[in-house]
């Protein structure tokens, strides 16, 4: 099962970077996040998986879809990127990937002894709302406040500005 | 551990993503094609804090925690980003990288 989603998770994101058409982009980086909640249940973190899909799954992936259909044509196809780009970036990439392997294959892990924790709603919302130890309400409230001033900015930065010509 | 897989495989493939979206994030020159490419990233590491969590902490739920917050952080992030891409095509009818230099005085 884990195989079968990591499968699902490699090939459909180096798609999303090789495809040519931007729509098809799109449906597979959604194909990639749906591989990534389906390995947070096999984590047995139903919560985190539910958010995975919802926000990133149903809010997200709309979003950019939307955003699609309104700057390009369906039809459009890219430009093939230029080759010194291609050859620096993915040589860069395995580069990268091959000495981050390297280095967590030799790493000795720790595996924890402790027992498990359930992870049912109840906990979560205690530890998410408490202010002592293992508590989260700060970032709980700045991530209220930064989410709050992304929705203005993003109101503001979209209006249309007010035709200028009716004041004269 | 869990269902007899390591967590160097979990590592393994979160790693493999986050160079997929890192070289994506080079090669293309779309701006929702580039932000496609950080969503890449973003995932790839939310992955990873999952994991660590499960496997070396499992009686704490710090990791946890933090991937739902860059989950909420990465719709915040979207969200303007589109809106800026959307406000970037209104005056330039098109939304390569290159175009956008003309935004500067």
């Amino acid at each position: 099962m884990f195989y079968m989603f990591s499968g699902i998770i490699l090939i459909c994101s180096l798609l999303t970077i090789t495809t040519r058409r931007i729509l098809r982009a799109a449906v597979y980086l959604l194909c990639v996040l749906l591989a990534t909640a389906g390995l947070y249940f096999m984590l047995k973190y139903q919560f985190m998986a539910a958010v995975q899909l919802t926000l990133y799954a149903g809010g997200i992936v709309v979003l950019i879809i939307f955003s699609i259909l309104l700057t390009h044509h369906i039809s459009h196809l890219f430009e093939k990127p230029d080759m010194t780009k291609l050859i620096m970036g993915i040589s860069a990439a395995v580069i990268g990937s091959v000495m981050v392997i390297a280095t967590l294959l030799t790493h000795p892990f720790q595996a924890g002894t402790t027992t498990e924790l359930p992870v049912d709603m109840t906990e979560i919302g205690n530890q998410l709302l408490s202010t002592g130890k293992n508590g989260y309400v700060l970032p709980f409230e700045l991530i209220s406040i930064l989410l709050l001033a992304a929705m203005i900015a993003a109101i503001v930065v979209a209006k249309k500005e007010k035709n200028k010509n009716s004041e004269i | 551990m869990i269902q007899g897989i390591p967590l160097e495989h979990f590592l393994i493939v979160s790693t493999i993503m986050f160079f997929i979206g890192v070289c994506g994030f080079i090669i293309r020159r779309n701006l929702i094609t580039m932000l496609m490419a950080i969503e890449l990233i973003l995932n790839s590491v939310n992955i990873n804090f999952v994991v660590f969590n499960r496997y070396l902490y499992p009686d704490q739920l710090q990791g946890h925690f933090f991937s739902l917050f860059i989950v909420g952080i990465a719709a915040a992030e979207a969200s303007v980003a589109i809106a800026l891409i959307i406000n970037i095509y209104r005056n330039m009818k098109n939304i390569e990288v290159e175009n956008v230099n003309e935004m500067k005085f």
